[in-house]
């Protein structure tokens, strides 16, 4: 389970979230909504480990993650093309994130619905869609038990949506707990098992 | 004045032999009284056309057939960008320079145009309230900004209007909102709008004209009712039925690479 307790969110000392209470459990997929500066995005970085909160804790399983949760947690952001390095090819995106061990390319690449023909491309050569695919893919690499998505679909076109969502569900079938912020209220209400969103700086249950 | 593309194909040089087919057999004509928008997934050519109109193409870009508007043809109609053809940016915010205000980017557009309206009618035309003048882009929302650049475009009084993706960085209301004003806009001159957003464009009057891109081609067009109720394309059918108020289905086939694709090449194999 990743939790929050108390938590408060935010830039500097300004809190744009407090009092969160959060429980993400593994298998589940929660909506987030709210609009645009609401915190939404503050949330998701102090969760997966990138910012530190303002009050409060996140736990996963009930204790303090470590420092750099990031084996544990993986966040995919809103645009691919920025989160990806250019110099890269997107196989080695994705090794920077896979296990000492070694990637079983051929199982990532089905679970992330990503053409292994495409592995050795730069993000230049490949469409955002097909980007936003290889970033799932680089985040299931390290076979995180959460997956943080931060308006991870808002750039892409309904096919290019619908395919993300797909593999995303399947995460969640198969084991991941996935927190999916977005604006967009009809996408999250048909990809959340349930929805919250951002009032008066906290979060409660988003009526439907 | 109408905007007519006629058999319009571009096909763009990477090397080795190898080229993007970006545009093929492109026919449209969109008329003034009602928008024409252009939908279809990314990378199915839809900025590629806008850019056929506008004359932003890559420098090696291989153009032929025809784009007019009224008796005047590319290229020498892409001389005439900001008079007779008026661009609406996938990106307001980085369209504006950040140093300056926004009223005084608007006034030298106007001035270098030639335009009757200045920047304090634009941004009425707009909707936008006149104390953006005094602001900096950065000072202003991503939907506020979206507006000016609709009131840039419109410096020249141009009879055309091509925005390409202007709602890919708004949220849902700001979207619709942008879509609406550019229906208005479309009343008195032409409005061409490239975008993937087919929520929004749903929002727009339902008698706007509607065209569905797939791998460079226009495979369907009609009024946006029409297309949207009762789609003709296997393509359409599948691109609404990747809707989340559909069921969120991805497409059973795969987008093709347009790099070297087969002439004969078709949606569905």
């Amino acid at each position: 389970m990743l939790s929050a307790r108390s938590l408060a969110v935010g830039h500097g000392r300004t809190a744009l979230l407090t009092d969160v209470e959060l429980d993400v459990a593994p298998g589940e997929i929660v909506g987030l909504v709210g609009p645009s500066g609401s915190g939404k995005t503050s949330l998701l970085r102090v969760l997966s480990g990138l910012t530190r909160p303002l009050a409060g804790e996140v736990l996963i399983d009930g204790t303090p993650p470590p420092k750099r949760p990031q084996g544990r947690v993986a966040m995919l952001f809103q645009s691919a093309r920025r989160s990806c390095d250019p110099r890269l090819t997107l196989r080695q995106s994705i090794e920077l994130c896979a296990p000492k061990a070694g990637v079983d390319w051929d199982a990532l690449c089905a679970r992330a619905d990503l053409q292994t023909a495409l592995l050795d491309r730069h993000p230049h050569q490949v469409s955002d869609g097909q980007l936003q695919r290889a970033a799932i893919a680089r985040a299931l690499a390290g076979q995180p038990g959460y997956l943080l998505c931060d308006e991870m679909t808002a750039a892409l076109d309904p096919a290019a949506t619908a395919a993300v969502v797909a593999t995303v569900r399947r995460a969640a079938v198969d084991g991941a707990g996935v927190l999916f912020v977005s604006h967009d209220l009809p996408l999250v209400a048909a990809v959340a098992d349930r929805v919250l969103d951002v009032a008066e700086s906290s979060l409660r249950k988003a009526h439907l | 004045m109408t905007l007519e593309l006629e058999q319009v194909e571009v096909r763009i040089p990477i090397g080795s032999g190898r080229e993007v087919h970006a545009l093929t057999e492109i026919d449209l004509v969109a008329v003034p009284g009602k928008p024409h928008f252009v939908v279809g997934g990314s990378g199915s050519g839809k900025s590629t056309l806008c850019s056929a109109v506008t004359g932003l193409l890559p420098g090696n870009a291989r153009f032929s057939g025809t784009v007019k508007v009224g008796d005047l043809a590319a290229p020498a109609l892409w001389g005439q960008r900001g008079r007779v053809i008026g661009v609406v940016p996938q990106s307001a915010m980085t369209c504006f320079t950040p140093v300056r205000r926004l009223g005084g980017q608007l006034a030298e557009t106007v001035r270098y145009l030639g335009g009757e309206r200045g920047p304090g009618e634009l941004l009425d035309v707009v909707g936008l309230d006149r104390s953006a003048l005094a602001k900096y882009p950065l000072e202003l929302s991503g939907g506020m900004l979206q507006l000016a650049a609709i009131a840039a475009a419109l410096a020249g009084d141009p009879p055309v209007v091509v925005a390409d993706e202007p709602t890919s960085a708004l949220d849902r209301q700001r979207s619709e909102d942008v879509v609406q004003l550019l229906a208005k806009l479309a009343a008195d001159r032409v409005v061409l709008v490239a975008t993937h957003d087919l929520a929004a464009v749903r929002s727009a009057a339902a008698d706007a004209d509607l065209s569905v891109m797939f791998a460079s081609r226009i495979v369907e067009t009609g009024t946006a009712g029409e297309v949207f109720d009762n789609p003709s394309a296997d393509y359409t059918r599948d691109l609404l039925a990747a809707l989340p108020e559909n069921g969120l289905h991805p497409l059973p086939w795969p987008t093709p690479d347009l790099i070297d694709l087969p002439a004969d090449y078709r949606y569905g194999g």
